[in-house]
């Protein structure tokens, strides 16, 4: 007879990086090993201001799950953020306020934007619409789509992972950094 | 006797002779034309008359018409009367070079925001309002977007290719 309760035997681990191995010990450099600690554990900090939230909620929900890669955990603090995933229309006037979330965000941060609107200002060509949140703040990944379906967000957010994977853990500290940053006169 | 459109359109003759114009009807509200200076006075008479007592300010607004040289900016007030369920709409002309029209502000309390709301996106400066600064737009902005001079589409922009877009 089956048992009635079950245990989950289909848990998934990710692939130990490369390193040596001995008789008790592991060797590894921790580049790779925080940056795959960092990767399966992203903390977003979901910016939904209009329909494409609509489309991230999907995405959160059981359905398609973004849990699944260890970004279970959403955060309405920006400073417990790593992820600032703009979704939706960014009006001028919102501008500013996006830009303080991002000041915000402590080091490392990553900036998706999802949604025509927030990667280019989309169908709203207007007076009061921000073209594209990159006049604003700096992004790493864009996610196209008007909206993008959640498979498409998903792909984006593991973009984002392999950015987190393979970045430089002290990307903060590279010229080529700074140089963004200021030429978005972010400190 | 309820207060009939034939009615409120003698009563402004009687008041202000031939400086009222342009009666019209449409869809049974009866609109007309004031000169710029005398739109508090006729406010005011439509809002103290015991007969027409239009007490209540629906909406203000500006429409831009670039071809009437002169007095390109139209204000438009929409009044109420509550006792009668009657509505009345009026407008005043003004230039784009001298947009200076008085503020109603002292007569109608919710004139405050629509006129920040005009002057925002029309560009009407309202002689004597309390706050009149930009309300939905941000205050860096240089010009008054609802003016058919500016064009639709966002100005500062540079990444458009001409070619993709079909111009
Ligand atoms: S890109 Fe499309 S779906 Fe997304 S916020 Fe803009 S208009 Fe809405």
């Amino acid at each position: 007879m089956a048992r009635p309760v079950q245990y989950n035997t289909k848990v998934k681990t990710v692939e130990i990086p490369e390193g040596y191995s001995g008789e008790g010990f592991f060797a590894t450099s921790f580049d790779r090993v925080i940056g795959l600690a960092r990767k399966n554990s992203i903390w977003p900090l979901p910016f939904a201001t209009s329909c494409c939230g609509i489309e991230f909620m999907a995405t959160m929900a059981s359905n398609y799950d973004m849990a699944r890669f260890g970004a279970e955990r959403m955060a309405f603090t920006p400073r417990q953020c790593d992820l600032l995933m703009v979704m939706g229309t960014i009006a001028k006037k919102m501008g500013p306020v996006l830009r303080q979330v991002y000041l915000q965000m402590a080091e490392p941060r990553w900036v998706m934007a999802v949604g025509a609107c927030a990667s280019s200002g989309g169908i709203f060509d207007t007076y009061s619409v921000l073209q594209g949140i990159d006049q604003v703040i700096p992004v790493d990944v864009y996610v196209p789509g008007c909206p993008p379906r959640p498979e498409a967000i998903i792909d984006g957010f593991m973009n984002i992972q392999q950015l987190v994977h393979n970045e430089s853990l002290r990307r903060r500290h590279t010229d080529r950094y700074k140089e963004l940053m200021t030429s978005y006169g972010i400190e | 006797m309820s207060l009939t459109n034939e009615h409120i359109k003698q009563r402004l003759a009687d008041k202000f002779g031939d400086q009222v114009s342009g009666f019209e009807e449409s869809f049974g509200v009866l609109s007309f034309i004031a000169p710029k200076e005398l739109n508090l006075k006729v406010m005011q008479f439509l809002f103290d008359d015991e007969e027409l007592r239009f007490r209540f300010l629906t909406d203000l607004t500006a429409v831009h018409y670039p071809d009437r040289s002169g007095e390109e900016l139209a204000v438009v007030y929409h009044l109420y009367n509550f006792q009668d369920r009657v509505r009345l709409r009026f407008k005043v002309y003004t230039a784009t070079a001298a947009p200076q029209v008085f503020t109603a502000t002292a007569l109608y309390e919710s004139a405050n925001w629509m006129e920040r709301e005009t002057y925002d996106f029309f560009g009407v400066d309202f002689v004597g309002h309390p706050n009149l600064k930009r309300i939905l737009n941000v205050d860096e902005m240089t010009y008054f977007p609802m003016r058919k001079e500016f064009p639709l589409e966002d100005p500062l922009r540079v990444d458009k290719d001409d070619e993709m877009f079909g111009r």
